[in-house]
């Protein structure tokens, strides 16, 4: 069996040169960067090329902007809450786009537990934030703006100069989240205007385990973990050195392959849509078409009338791995809230499979998975009451609509009793 | 990759990939169409009943892997029962039949046994005089 990995979002694997460059500081290089003896002032110098490194990939001045925190979740827990903390007395509102990650949706949640308010910007049904209400949104007592360089779940790339110039004008510090960008779109933090930038290594074929966090001097932020003095006080804890080397390492490599790898996905993201759309009927790109304005490793698909569960485990059974954004995927039976956000009908929601790509698919893969995909989608289109009833007028197609039938969503409120959610 | 990993233990992982009694009934006699409005899942069970004794049952299910196999295993299990019995089926069969799910996923067994119950109250919504001798005889002969 062929096995296609198109989770890129959550993993990438560790590139063959950056895991040999890891190596000795698990056993010869153990040394703490604390530690003021030989074995703490050679890491401690591998820490600082390892910023360096990652302060080039985003356009950084100076690796003293780079702290190191354990992954992109506690890096927006520390641009959140550390700006949110250090700026109290300024103000307690923040504003953040409707469709960011849930490490920021949930650490605002938890600020507004504590007295803060926020304001969520909506977004169209594209998945691209709507900039006057992202202006109209900006108060005196608003200490952060939060918006996400590319959505996670349906690749919209956001526009960050615009977005950069609103908060300028307004002069509040700008948060941007490139967790699904970095590696893979050309990240430029000045021209942003950015106070803060948060990313991890493990998407770009880096390891595990480590995140960064960038903060442009100008921008306060206080501690929210700690303990000693490491990372220049604002995140206490040991560094984990063989994480931080590399990803530093990935972060070069990144900077270097950039193009090509932006290269190699975008045709295959192409043919990708473009054969699952030509071959299977009602089937939607939740999102952005293929273009400048969608990231080149994202495809999130609807597919009428069958749940994403059952697709995502069939995927896996024949040798292909995706994501979900289904409700019955995930622990809390909600669906994704980007779905909620960009208004995609719950019968869209429920069919949904992420699909990201990477730089070991080939063509051969991509044609394995149309072809894969179009016979799991009939497989459980033959098990769905809802396509029968489709076929038979009872229900209508939200992506074709023939006329015929009732919604799906007052049939799943017919027959469960309650709307769906 | 040698090994295969499962979300699912491999009883409602076989159910699910081969599924029992998946489709439809001509000429059901009493036919059954739930929701779960916790997650949208969609359930549809249909049956043949003779002599007060279920002889078929067909399920169509939009929903999740083990929606699917809690459908196909409810199914399997009724066969051969009668209306009270059927009637008294609990979702705990189901679990204990598939082996065990995981907790969030619960409620996919309870979507069987509310499915099936629905069809049963169709059919005697549609026979009111041979449920009610189904149901007479049993008590009788109990």
């Amino acid at each position: 069996m062929r096995h296609v990995f198109l989770d890129h979002q959550s993993a990438t694997p560790v590139l063959p040169e950056v895991f040999e460059a890891m190596r000795p500081y698990f056993t010869e290089y153990f040394g703490n960067a604390s530690s003021l003896h030989q074995h703490g002032l050679r890491v401690r110098d591998a820490l600082k090329k390892a910023r360096q490194q990652m302060a080039a990939l985003i356009g950084a001045d100076s690796d003293e902007e780079i702290f190191f925190t354990s992954d992109g979740t506690e890096s927006a827990n520390l641009a959140i809450k550390g700006a949110a903390y250090a700026n109290e007395r300024k103000g307690k509102h923040l504003v953040i786009s409707a469709t960011e990650h849930p490490s920021v949706m949930n650490s605002v949640e938890f600020l507004e537990k504590q007295g803060w308010t926020c304001t969520r910007v909506g977004v169209t049904p594209q998945g691209m934030i709507r900039l006057d209400e992202l202006e109209a949104a900006i108060t005196p007592q608003t200490v952060l703006v939060a918006v996400h360089h590319v959505n996670h779940d349906i690749g919209a790339i956001q526009p960050m100069r615009e977005v950069g110039r609103i908060c300028a004008s307004k002069n509040v510090p700008l948060y941007v989240d490139c967790e699904a960008s970095a590696g893979w779109l050309p990240i430029d933090v000045k021209e942003w205007g950015a106070a803060m930038v948060s990313f991890s290594p493990h998407r770009f074929y880096g390891p595990k385990g480590v995140g960064v966090l960038y903060r442009n001097r100008k921008a306060r932020i206080v501690s929210v973990i700690h303990g000693g003095v490491q990372e220049g006080g604002r995140r206490a804890g040991t560094e984990n050195i063989p994480a931080i080397v590399g990803g530093g390492l990935a972060a070069e490599v990144a900077r270097e392959r950039l193009q090509g790898r932006i290269a190699h996905v975008a045709p295959l993201q192409k043919r990708l849509w473009e054969g699952l759309k030509l071959t299977i009927p009602y089937i939607q790109l939740n999102g952005p078409e293929p273009g400048p304005d969608r990231i080149a490793t994202n495809l999130n698909l609807s597919t009428e009338f069958i749940e994403g569960e059952g697709q995502l485990l069939l995927c896996d059974m024949n040798g292909i791995a995706v994501a979900s954004g289904s409700s019955c995927v995930s622990k809390s039976l909600k669906i994704s809230h980007v779905l909620g956000a960009i208004g995609l009908d719950h019968a869209l929601a429920q069919g949904n499979i992420i699909m990201t790509l990477g730089e070991s698919n080939t063509e051969a893969d991509i044609d394995y998975v149309v072809e894969t995909f179009a016979k799991i989608v009939s497989k459980l289109r033959g098990m769905s009451p809802m396509w029968d009833e489709f076929e038979r007028g009872v229900i209508d197609s939200v992506i074709a609509p023939t006329g015929r039938g009732k919604s799906f969503s007052q049939h799943a409120a017919d027959v469960s009793g309650k709307p769906a959610h | 990759m040698s090994e295969t990993y499962t979300l699912y233990n491999s009883t409602v992982m076989e159910h699910f990939m081969n599924p029992r009694n998946m489709g439809d009934l001509k000429d059901a006699d009493g036919v059954g169409e739930v929701g779960a409005a916790a997650c949208g899942d969609i359930m549809k069970i249909s049956l043949k009943i003779k002599d007060g004794r279920i002889q078929d049952a067909r399920f169509k299910t939009f929903g999740c892997g083990s929606a699917i196999a809690s459908s196909s295993m409810a199914t399997e299990l009724i066969k051969g029962r009668t209306i009270d019995e059927a009637m008294a089926f609990s979702n705990q069969e189901v679990v204990d039949a598939l082996g065990g799910l995981p907790p969030v996923k619960i409620h996919c067994s309870v979507l069987a046994e509310e499915a099936l119950k629905a069809a049963l109250e169709d059919y005697v919504k549609r026979n009111p005089a041979a449920a009610a001798k189904a149901t007479a005889a049993e008590s009788v002969s109990a």
